[in-house]
């Protein structure tokens, strides 16, 4: 993470004077388990990416090519929505 | 350089003066609940809005809690808003009033001080804008219609330029129903004081999106905190610098943060707020006439607390009272005594300093009683110190 600013560097009112800039902030730390994603069983029928409610499957020319581990918050309802024919999705628990 | 103005005198209530003022503001939003003492204010304004005499979208709300949000919303997305309220009100608009100094809304509230409940009462005393001392708003407290009409003005001044919300507030019944001559500043001169608003920020402006109001941990919570307590030092500068502004473009002489009285000599005094500090006056020069040298301080701001001017005061008195309105409920008398008497103490020299709590629930204060604080002084200042550091006046035992 970049260095914290002091208290003079911030803008007055507490506000964010920049647009979108959520995704810097690494909400995906504190996930217990993880989804495992197999590329080869996922038939991109793009279940998981519209279901994920954090935005973390990641997704290229209409394919699956991975998940966002920064933000991915390992609620497991990827897994859940993967079409069990397809099992392209499993949680694992996170290593401490 | 004073500018000649033609003067216009109309006799008004407290409430009606505030009105008057708020229709000479003409505010863009101005979002209120009705509440005993402060219902008039608001209602004389609806007419306005009514009749077209002001271009103000109204906000009726079904609460002040809502109250306080809508004047928020408004205010951060760049428009000048007022609200007017009283006791329970204000209480109801407490939590929304800290997110309104945080996110530097510079939103003027109308105030009518009157005793919180329980039990029920509609009079005087200061307990409710005492109980919202710490939420990062300046209060002006006014002693009577003439002078809070004015200091509408002077308050949306410095909030604009602060960007720090601002009550301005007087005594329920005593000044809000009472009628007294005010004189009426001319609508030009008071459009050309007040000038435009410039927002520090605008949730409206498209080409900037910014966010407002987000989550806040321990990264950067205190970091914010400390700029917004430097921006209420900074407003310390900014209050008399625009009544500097207002006395000279009016030709007044409206004092800001104090309004002494027969200080120069004195070796006794009291300061008080409100509406009790003319009774206090009239005592200051009974006691004069018999050689006592006594004088009255009015605290005029409370907020921020002007400990910087309070001891260009101090100096070479031996015995100080300070009168509250309130009581902390918390066996140390009133809130002002506590910050006066705690401002004071690492200077060499420090009169005594003693509290008297008045006038709960719109209890009067008369000259009898000020003259009762000021025997006590007077012995106080002879060696004789009160057994109890505060005492109650007026109430019956
Ligand atoms: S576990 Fe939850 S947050 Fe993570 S990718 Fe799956 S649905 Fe999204
Ligand atoms: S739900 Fe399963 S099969 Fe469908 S895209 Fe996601 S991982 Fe692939």
């Amino acid at each position: 993470m970049s260095k914290l600013k002091g208290w003079k560097e911030l803008a007055p009112g507490a506000i964010i004077e920049e647009a979108g800039n959520a995704v810097e902030f690494k909400t995906g730390d504190w996930r217990t388990q993880r989804p495992i994603f197999y590329p080869d069983k996922c038939k991109h029928c793009l279940f998981c990416w519209l279901y994920c409610p954090d935005s973390s499957i990641l997704v290229e020319d209409g394919k699956v090519i991975g998940i966002d581990y920064d933000h991915c918050k390992g609620c497991g309802i990827c897994v859940k929505v993967c079409p069990p024919k397809f099992s392209a999705l499993e949680m694992v628990m996170e290593e401490i | 350089m004073t500018t000649e103005i033609r003067k216009k005198v109309l006799a008004l209530t407290g409430n009606e003066a505030y009105a008057y003022a708020m229709k000479q503001i003409n505010p863009d939003v101005v979002a209120a609940y009705p509440i005993t003492p402060a219902t008039e204010i608001v209602q004389i304004f609806s007419k306005y809005v009514a009749d077209g005499e002001v271009d103000t979208e109204f906000v009726p709300v079904e609460s002040e809690h809502s109250a306080m949000s809508a004047c928020v919303g408004a205010s951060a997305a760049g428009a000048r808003v007022m609200t007017a309220t009283a006791s329970q009100g204000l209480a109801l608009m407490h939590e929304v009033l800290y997110v309104a100094s945080a996110l530097r809304l510079p939103i003027v509230l109308a105030e009518v001080n009157r005793a919180l409940s329980a039990p029920i009462n509609i009079h005087c005393d200061h307990s409710d804008t005492m109980g919202s001392r710490d939420a990062g708003w300046i209060q002006i407290y006014s002693e009577n219609a003439d002078e809070a009409y004015q200091s509408l003005f002077i308050a949306l001044k410095i909030a604009e330029r602060a960007n720090i919300p601002a009550m301005v507030t007087m005594d329920g019944f005593i000044v809000s129903h009472g009628m007294e001559p005010v004189e009426i500043l001319p609508d030009e001169k008071v459009r050309q004081f007040l000038g435009e608003r410039k927002p520090l920020y605008t949730i409206l402006d498209v080409e900037h999106p910014i966010t407002i109001g987000p989550l806040d941990l321990t990264d950067y919570f205190f970091e914010h905190k400390r700029g917004q307590i430097e921006a209420i030092k900074e407003a310390k500068k900014v209050i008399p610098e625009v009544h500097r502004e207002y006395n000279e473009f009016f030709g007044k002489n409206m004092p800001d943060f104090f309004e002494p009285y027969r200080m120069e000599d004195a070796e006794i005094a009291v300061i008080s707020l409100g509406s009790a500090s003319g009774t206090v006056r009239e005592a200051v020069d009974v006691l004069r006439e018999k050689g006592e040298k006594v004088g009255a301080l009015r605290m005029r701001i409370f907020r921020p607390f002007p400990y910087e001017k309070l001891r260009e005061y101090t100096g070479n008195l031996k015995v100080l009272s300070v009168m509250d309105r309130a009581d902390s409920l918390a066996t140390i008398g009133g809130p002002v005594f506590n910050e006066v008497r705690s401002w004071l103490y690492d200077l060499e020299r420090r009169p005594f300093v003693m509290n008297f709590v008045y006038g709960l629930g719109g209890r009067d204060f008369f000259v009898e009683d000020a003259l009762y604080i000021f025997e006590k002084l007077i012995k106080a200042a002879k060696g004789e110190r009160p057994s109890e550091l505060i005492e109650y006046v007026g109430v019956r035992e």
